[in-house]
C-alpha cells in the first residue's frame, strides 16, 4: 500500500546544511470528558519537551485538556489523497457493515 | 507607615512592571509560539497583581482600588525591584530577567503559601502554580539558548552580565521585611539567597554561561528611593489612558 509523508523533513544530521527551522509538531489533547486524544493543529519547537510546553500555552489556554500528546510531523505517515479511490470507495456500497438491519427489543432500551 | 501596605506593594509592583514588560513582546517575539506563550506569562503576572493590589486598597483603607494603584501613581511610588523595569533588550535578555526573577518569585511565593495572613495564603496558593510553570519554561529557554549557538550562548551571556548587579535586591532585606518575617506573613528575602544560588548556579552550569562573581547590586526599586530611568517612559505607556481620559472605563 503507498503511503506518502508530504512534510517529511531531512535529518538535521544526516544533511550537510543545517534548517533554520524548528521542527513541525502535530499536537493532540484530550479534553476534560473526552476519552482519546484529539488532533488540533501544530506548531514548531525545537524540541519534544519545547512543543509540549508550546502546545499548552497555544492550545490549551482555555482549559481544553487534561493530557497533551505531541509528535514531530515527519514520523506520521499518510494514506496519498492520488489513492483515495482505491482506498476509500469501496467501502461506500457496503451498507451491511453497518449494524442498522437488527430489531432492537424494547426491554433493551436506549442503545 | 504600614508595613503590611508596603510589602502588598512590593509584591504586587513587582507582578504589575514585569508583567507589563512582558506585555511590550505581544505581536513582537520571535515565533508565534512564543509570542502566545509571553502573553500567557504576562497575563498570569497581570492577574496575580489585581490580586495583590486589591489587598494592598484595603489594608490601606483609603478608598482606593487596585485600578488606581495601578495607573494613578507616578514612578516615585512603585516599590518593584528595579530588574522588573529594566527594558526588554533582545529575546534572549527578556528570557533571562525572566528566569532570575521567576526562580526567586516560586521561592517567595512557597514561603507566602505557608503565610500567617489567611488572604495573602490564598494569593500565593494561585500563584504558585503559574509561577512554577513560568520558571519551568524561562529555565528551559535559558539552557537551550546558553548552551545553544555561538550567537545565542554570547548573547545569553551578556543578558546574565547586564542583569546580575539588579539581583542584589531582590534579596536585600530591610524593616518591613523584618516586621513580615516577625509575624509570620512572608519569608525574610534574604533567607531564599542561599537556595536561589543554588538553583540560579545549576541552571546557569546547564547552559554553559559564567556566573559573575560580582556582590554589587543597584537599589531604590523596592523601597521606592530612586527607580532607574526606564520606569517613567514605561509608566507614560501603561497609564496613558486614565492619564488622559480620568476615569474612562470598557
Amino acid at each position: 500500500m503507498s503511503s506518502v509523508n508530504p512534510g517529511a523533513l531531512p535529518q538535521t544530521e544526516s544533511k550537510a546544511k543545517p534548517r533554520n527551522e524548528w521542527p513541525l509538531w502535530e499536537i493532540f489533547i484530550r479534553g476534560q470528558h473526552g476519552m482519546s486524544h484529539r488532533h488540533v493543529g501544530s506548531l514548531h519547537a525545537p524540541d519534544a519537551e519545547m512543543a509540549i510546553k508550546n502546545a499548552r500555552d497555544v492550545y490549551t489556554r482555555r482549559n481544553e485538556g487534561v493530557s497533551i500528546w505531541v509528535v514531530e510531523a515527519r514520523h506520521i505517515a499518510a494514506t496519498a489523497p492520488s489513492q483515495k479511490g482505491p482506498i476509500f470507495e469501496p467501502s461506500e456500497s457496503k451498507v451491511y457493515r453497518h449494524p442498522t438491519f437488527f430489531d432492537i427489543p424494547d426491554e433493551v432500551g436506549h442503545m | 507607615m504600614n508595613a503590611l501596605h508596603e510589602f502588598l506593594l512590593r509584591t504586587g509592583d513587582n507582578c504589575l512592571i514585569l508583567g507589563h514588560r512582558v506585555s511590550e513582546w505581544c505581536g513582537h517575539a520571535p515565533v508565534l509560539e512564543e509570542d502566545i506563550a509571553l502573553a500567557n506569562t504576562a497575563l498570569d503576572l497581570l492577574g496575580q497583581t489585581k490580586l495583590w493590589l486589591t489587598y494592598a486598597a484595603e489594608v490601606e483603607g483609603k478608598g482606593r482600588s487596585a485600578d488606581d494603584l495601578a495607573f494613578l501613581r507616578d514612578a516615585w511610588d512603585f516599590r518593584n525591584v528595579l530588574l522588573t523595569e529594566v527594558p526588554n533588550g533582545d529575546f534572549g535578555r527578556t528570557m533571562m530577567r525572566q528566569y532570575l526573577f521567576d526562580q526567586y518569585h516560586l521561592l517567595m511565593l512557597q514561603g507566602l503559601a505557608q503565610s500567617s495572613d489567611e488572604t495573602v495564603r490564598g494569593i500565593a496558593a494561585k500563584a504558585v502554580k503559574e509561577v512554577a510553570y513560568h520558571v519551568d519554561r524561562s529555565r528551559d529557554t535559558v539552557v537551550g539558548l546558553g548552551d545553544g549557538t555561538d550567537e545565542s550562548h554570547r548573547r545569553m551571556q551578556e543578558a546574565l552580565d547586564y542583569l546580575w548587579p539588579y539581583v542584589g535586591e531582590m534579596f536585600a532585606s530591610d524593616t518591613v521585611d523584618a516586621e513580615m518575617a516577625e509575624g509570620g506573613i512572608s519569608p525574610d528575602p534574604a533567607s531564599l539567597r542561599d537556595a536561589w544560588d543554588a538553583a540560579v548556579a545549576d541552571t546557569m552550569a546547564e547552559a554553559t554561561l559564567a556566573l559573575p562573581d560580582s556582590r554589587f547590586h543597584h537599589k531604590g526599586g523596592r523601597d521606592g528611593r530612586m527607580h532607574t530611568e526606564h520606569l517613567g517612559h514605561m509608566l507614560t505607556q501603561m497609564q496613558w489612558l486614565q492619564r488622559a481620559y480620568p476615569g474612562a472605563t470598557w
